[in-house]
C-alpha cells in the first residue's frame, strides 16, 4: 500500500508531460499549418498599402512593398521549420555517428574528443560564418553549417551514454543467457540511445532555427529574396529608425516563440524519456 | 563437474592475483568461498564463469571447454542486482529474458504478482536480487556463482532467500559457489569452504567460527 502513492506521483508527472508535449506539438503543427494556407499571400504586393501600421485588415502591418507582414511572418517561419528540422536531424546524425566512432577504440576515441573539443572551442558564429561561406550560402549551405557545428555537445552526451551501456552488467548478462548480439542491440542499447537522439534533436532545434536567422541576418545564409526571418529581420532595419516598429517586433516575437516553444518541447521530452537526468 | 586447472591471472601491471589455483565443484555440491577484501574471490567467480580469460591454466565442465554461445550453464550473480538488469525494462520482462519461471518458483522466492509492472527502482535491492536469482534459474544451466548476493539484506531476507535458492540447487542437482565475507553464513550453508589467500586455496573445516547462531 506504501506504492500507490508513489506510482500515482509518477504517473501523474508523466501525463502532465505528455499533455505539454501534445499541447506544444499542437502548437508547431499549427504554425506549419498556417504558413502553407496563408504563406503564399505574402508574396503579394500592394503599393497602395505600402508601410501600412497594424490595423483590422493587415493585423501585423505591411512592409516596405506592402506585403502583409503576418502571411510573411509564418512563411518565414514555415521556411524556418522545414530548415531547422533539416539541420538539426543531419546534426544529430553526425552526432550519433561520431558517438558510435569513439566507441570502436581508444585511438577513434582520442580522435573524437580532439574535434569535439576543437569544434566546441572555435566562436560558434564564426565557424558557422565559415561553413555557410565556404558552400556558398543558400539553404544547402546553412543547413550544412548547422548540422556540422551542433554536433559536439550531443556527441559527449551519447558516447558517455554509450560506453556507460556497453559496460552494463545487463548486457553482459543478456549476452550470458544466449542472447545474439542483434538482440543485445535492439532491446538494451537501442531503446537507451533512441530517446537521447529524440531529445538531443528535440534541443537542437531552436539553436538551429536561431543560427539560421542569426546566418541569413547577417548576409550568409539564405538569399534576400527569400521570405526568411532573417531576412525580414535585416531589413527592418533601415525602417526601425523611421518609426516602423512592426516591421522589427513581430517577425522578431515570432521567432522568440518558435524557439521557446521548441526549448520547452526538448525540456518536456527530456523530463518524460531521460527521467532520470531531470529528476530532482 | 566445474573445474578449475592450475589457474593463473594477473590484472594488468599488478602482482598475480591467482597461482596456479586448483577447485573442483560437484553437481549438487555447495562450495563455500571466503577471503579479504582484493584477494581474488569476485576474480575466481568470473573466470569459473568464463567471463574472464586465464593466463594459464583452463576452466572445464565435465572435462570440456565452457562453451562460447548461447545460454551459458555457468551463471553468476553478482552484489550489485540493480547493475544487472536494464532500468528501463519492468520487472516481469526482467524476469523473462532468460525463460519463463513457473508460478510456484516464484511464490517461493516470493516475488509478488504486481512486481510484475514495476520498474527496478520501485523494488528494494533484496527484492530485486531475488529477481535476479530466478531469472538466472534458466534450464540448462549447471552450476550457480553466488558472488555476495545476501551481503545487503537483512537476516530475515537473507534466510529467505537461501533456503529457497538451496531448496531449487538441491532438487535439480546444480552446482553452488558461494562468496561471501560471512563465514558464519558458510559453515551453515557449504559442504566444503576454502579460503582465498595470497593466491590460493586452503581448504577450511566446515564449522569456519565458533558462532551458528546467525543467519541462514
Amino acid at each position: 500500500m506504501a506504492i500507490t502513492p508513489i506510482e500515482t506521483r509518477i504517473d501523474t508527472r508523466r501525463l502532465g508531460l505528455l499533455t505539454r508535449l501534445g499541447v506544444l506539438l499542437a502548437v508547431v503543427a499549427l504554425a506549419w499549418l498556417a504558413a502553407l494556407w496563408l504563406g503564399a499571400s505574402g508574396d503579394r504586393v500592394d503599393f497602395a498599402a505600402r508601410l501600412s501600421p497594424p490595423d483590422a485588415h493587415h493585423w501585423f502591418g505591411t512592409d516596405v512593398m506592402g506585403r502583409d507582414l503576418l502571411a510573411r511572418t509564418l512563411e518565414g517561419l514555415g521556411l524556418s521549420l522545414r530548415i531547422g528540422l533539416l539541420a538539426a536531424a543531419l546534426g544529430t546524425l553526425v552526432a550519433l555517428g561520431l558517438a558510435v566512432v569513439s566507441t570502436l577504440n581508444r585511438m577513434a576515441d582520442i580522435g573524437v574528443g580532439l574535434l569535439t573539443d576543437m569544434t566546441l572551442g572555435l566562436p560558434h558564429l564564426v565557424l558557422l560564418m565559415l561553413v555557410a561561406f565556404a558552400l556558398g550560402g543558400g539553404p544547402q549551405g546553412v543547413v550544412l553549417a548547422i548540422a556540422l557545428t551542433h554536433w559536439p555537445r550531443l556527441t559527449r552526451v551519447l558516447r558517455a551514454e554509450l560506453l556507460q551501456l556497453l559496460n552494463a552488467d545487463y548486457l553482459r548478462v543478456s549476452r550470458r543467457f544466449g542472447k545474439s548480439r542483434g538482440f543485445v542491440i535492439r532491446t538494451h542499447v537501442l531503446p537507451h540511445l533512441a530517446p537521447q537522439c529524440l531529445v538531443g534533436f528535440l534541443l537542437m532545434f531552436p539553436h538551429a532555427i536561431l543560427h539560421e536567422a542569426a546566418l541569413t541576418f547577417l548576409g550568409f545564409g539564405l538569399s534576400p529574396g527569400q521570405p526568411a526571418l532573417g531576412v525580414m529581420l535585416a531589413e527592418s532595419l533601415r525602417y526601425l529608425s523611421a518609426g516602423h516598429w512592426w516591421l522589427g517586433v513581430f517577425p522578431g516575437a515570432a521567432l522568440l516563440a518558435m524557439v521557446l516553444t521548441f526549448d520547452r518541447l526538448g525540456s518536456a521530452a527530456r523530463g518524460l524519456f531521460v527521467p532520470r537526468e531531470t529528476m530532482p | 563437474m566445474l573445474e578449475a586447472h592450475d589457474l593463473q591471472f594477473t590484472h594488468a601491471a599488478r602482482p598475480p592475483l591467482l597461482s596456479r589455483l586448483s577447485l573442483r565443484i560437484e553437481a549438487g555440491e555447495v562450495v563455500g568461498l571466503y577471503g579479504d577484501s582484493g584477494s581474488g574471490k569476485t576474480t575466481l567467480g568470473r573466470l569459473l564463469a568464463g567471463e574472464l580469460r586465464p593466463q594459464a591454466g583452463q576452466v572445464t565442465l565435465d572435462g570440456n571447454d565452457l562453451p562460447k554461445q548461447g545460454l551459458h550453464p555457468v551463471q553468476r550473480l553478482s552484489q550489485a542486482p540493480e547493475h544487472a538488469v536494464n532500468p528501463r525494462w519492468r520487472i516481469g520482462r526482467i524476469l523473462h529474458e532468460a525463460w519463463t519461471p513457473p508460478d510456484a518458483m516464484l511464490e517461493a522466492f516470493g516475488i509478488g504478482r504486481d512486481w510484475h509492472s514495476r520498474f527496478p527502482h520501485e523494488l528494494s535491492g533484496g527484492e530485486l536480487q531475488r529477481v535476479n536469482v530466478v531469472r538466472a534459474l534458466a534450464p540448462g544451466i549447471r552450476y550457480l556463482i553466488a558472488d555476495e548476493i545476501s551481503a545487503m539484506l537483512d537476516t530475515l531476507t537473507q534466510a529467505e532467500l537461501w533456503r529457497a535458492l538451496l531448496g531449487e540447487t538441491e532438487r535439480r542437482g546444480l552446482g553452488l559457489l558461494i562468496i561471501s565475507h560471512d563465514t558464519d553464513l558458510l559453515a551453515r550453508l557449504a559442504q566444503r569452504c576454502y579460503r582465498l589467500e595470497d593466491g590460493s586455496l586452503t581448504r577450511s573445516p566446515v564449522s569456519l567460527s565458533s558462532g551458528t547462531s546467525s543467519p541462514a
